[in-house]
């Protein structure tokens, strides 16, 4: 109850109400952000009906047709085995749509988790756990990533689950900030002297009061996924081949034959960074929007 | 100053432990049937295929917690990080061989990454809102977008499509040729840096706003003082504190594409050194590169905060 009372009345709105309402400031306000919404929005959709969109098979092998420049038949051309190029980029997409969305919701999960319990609980626990998350980020989640996989092997399941631990420690300590900043709102002193409990107050009280920094850490995990699995398929620590990663796509066929076909490295690059500029500028305007705090942080 | 110096190396001590934790669990993953691929891969050399002696070589054969702290032991007491599966040379030797490339890329890239964001950034701030600062702000979101991998394959293949240049294959060591190797190293640290610049030329922008609204800055435009000393020796000075932090903020990110360059321009570091004994499953030299680079974060940042004290003289040490 108390929380209700001490939310603005713009809060209580209807939920549907309020999310059309964002979307409307989005467009009007922020035109940037907006227009990474969409690219982003395409993104997912070519990720999600490349099976449908895909003019031809990710691995099927047309020798006849090696190397071929982009044209109206390969319309990105296709790489050393004849296999277009356009057809493994749709799929690529899908690839990376999977692992950025289960790496950065593992990792928000981990976050929300580990940053609301040392924040609210502060004391002991707290400071263990930031020196822990202190060591954890002292290793850079490239050179993470290459060792777990070292000693795991290369595959789907494991790059996610390593993507989503490591930027999950690292954002736990936004969250907790947030929860920091929270934990001291009268509401929350209401429920307590109410005699609420430590779980209820986690989850009726703190968590909804910092979703926003939540949201924009979410959107800007999908991004940093995107950016860091690519380096580590390029590097052939990835999704192996011949899955159609688009990382995995510039260090095999790319870099063999980049002298011979440019395309083959330029294309998948260019997708990348197109995705993740998108996802910046987008997570850039929800950090405006809903987050003024952050402003202008990274 | 000297209080604080001892508690601030007192904190580093819980951070390293569980640094050291961390590497050790990692690398303890590996799974036992790995053992039985490197035996029958013959990944090791002759002499080592009998499963006890490598057990024994990997120090598998005894309880968790005594492997931890012989490991940790050997490397506190003696610098012993063990010797590699397959050369038989100490890591630690190998790591000095190799470290000192990799720090100079990473300086490198860092000057390159300071030249290009804190122009910017200034810019950016003094003339906010202006053409100027959208052009800067969406230069930097975007080199916060490309991979440098990409950046890196890209350079090396149009210059030599359209003009014939292609960048020298054999790396040349500093000692033997300083302007051979800085020229060698110029292209991958301007890539690395530019995008690390990205970052800390937004963090110039946000530091010069805040402090160009503060009122010893409206003090010296009343007394009329030139936009440019008033920048430069009011301004800037106080904007840059936060941003040596970030530096410090940036050493794994600096690291991590240390080993993406290194790999691309075949620059014989740490990180090409971390792919080769991947590819070769040595796994005391996996160990040994995974802990230095942590520690090397953790001191990196260690004197960070200590310059603190030099750059700010407001920071009297509590």
């Amino acid at each position: 109850m108390s929380a209700v009372l001490q939310q603005p009345a713009e809060v209580l709105a209807p939920t549907r109400g309020r999310v059309a309402n964002f979307f409307i400031r989005l467009f009007r306000e922020k035109p940037l952000g907006a227009a990474g919404l969409v690219i982003f929005v395409l993104f997912l959709l070519c990720g999600a009906f490349a099976d449908l969109l895909a003019p031809y098979g990710m691995n099927q092998i047309s020798m006849s047709n090696r190397l071929k420049p982009p044209s109206a038949r390969f319309w990105l051309g296709t790489d050393h085995l004849g296999r277009d190029m356009l057809s493994r980029m749709l799929y690529g997409a899908q690839l990376s749509v999977i692992i950025a969305f289960a790496a950065a919701t593992l990792a928000t999960v981990i976050s929300v988790v580990v940053g609301i319990v040392t924040g609210y609980l502060g004391g002991r626990v707290d400071m263990t756990t930031q020196r822990l998350v202190d060591a954890w980020m002292s290793f850079p989640e490239l050179i993470i990533l290459i060792v777990v996989v070292s000693v795991l092997g290369p595959g789907m399941v494991q790059v996610i689950f390593v993507l989503g631990l490591t930027f999950g420690i690292g954002g736990s300590r936004i969250v907790r900030g947030a929860v920091v900043s929270v934990r001291e709102n009268m509401y929350v002193h209401a429920a307590q002297s109410m005699g609420a409990g430590t779980p209820r107050i986690l989850l009726q009280h703190i968590l909804p009061n910092i979703l926003p920094p939540v949201i924009v850490l979410f959107t800007t995990r999908v991004g940093a996924v995107i950016l860091v699995e690519s380096g580590l398929s390029f590097l052939g620590f990835g999704v192996p081949p011949p899955a159609p990663t688009w990382g995995g796509m510039l260090s095999g066929s790319g870099r063999t034959y980049m002298y011979l076909a440019p395309w083959l490295a330029l294309m998948p690059g260019l997708a990348i960074t197109i995705v993740v500029y998108a996802i910046n500028i987008l997570g850039d305007a929800l950090r405006d929007l809903l987050d003024p705090r952050m402003r202008g942080s990274r | 100053m000297r209080a604080y110096m001892i508690r601030r190396l007192l904190a580093l001590l819980p951070t390293l432990f569980f640094a050291s934790v961390i590497v050790f669990a990692t690398v303890r993953m590996i799974p036992g049937d790995i053992i039985d691929l490197m035996i029958s891969q013959n990944d090791i050399s002759a002499g080592k295929t009998d499963r006890a002696q490598l057990e024994r070589v990997l120090g598998l054969d005894q309880p968790i917690y005594i492997q931890y702290f012989r490991w940790v032991g050997g490397i506190v007491l003696r610098g012993d990080f063990g010797s590699s599966l397959w050369q038989e040379q100490s890591v630690i030797a190998e790591i000095g061989a190799r470290l000192p490339t990799t720090f100079q890329l990473g300086f490198m890239a860092l000057f390159v990454a300071l030249v290009v964001a804190v122009p910017i950034g200034v810019w950016s701030a003094i003339r906010q809102d202006t053409w100027g600062d959208y052009l800067g702000r969406s230069f930097s979101i975007l080199m916060l977008a490309v991979p440098g991998f990409w950046m890196g394959t890209m350079v090396m293949v149009f210059p030599s499509i359209w003009w014939g240049i292609s960048p020298a294959v054999k790396f040349v060591p500093f000692f033997e040729d300083p302007v051979a190797n800085m020229l060698q190293l110029a292209i991958p640290a301007v890539i690395l840096g530019t995008s690390l610049s990205a970052i800390t030329m937004r963090m110039t922008r946000t530091m010069m706003l805040e402090v160009l609204r503060q009122d010893y800055i409206r003090t010296a435009w009343a007394k009329g003082m030139n936009e440019r000393t008033m920048v430069v020796r009011h301004a800037l000075r106080n904007a840059l504190i936060p941003v040596v932090t970030l530096i410090g903020l940036q050493a794994p990110i600096l690291i991590g594409g240390t080993v993406i360059m290194e790999q691309i321009f075949v620059i014989p570091g740490m990180g090409l050194m971390l792919l080769e004994a991947v590819s070769r499953r040595d796994y005391p030299v996996i160990t040994g590169v995974f802990l230095i680079v942590g520690v090397a974060v953790v001191l990196i940042n260690l004197i960070v905060d200590l310059s603190y004290g030099l750059l700010d003289p407001k920071v009297r040490y509590r």
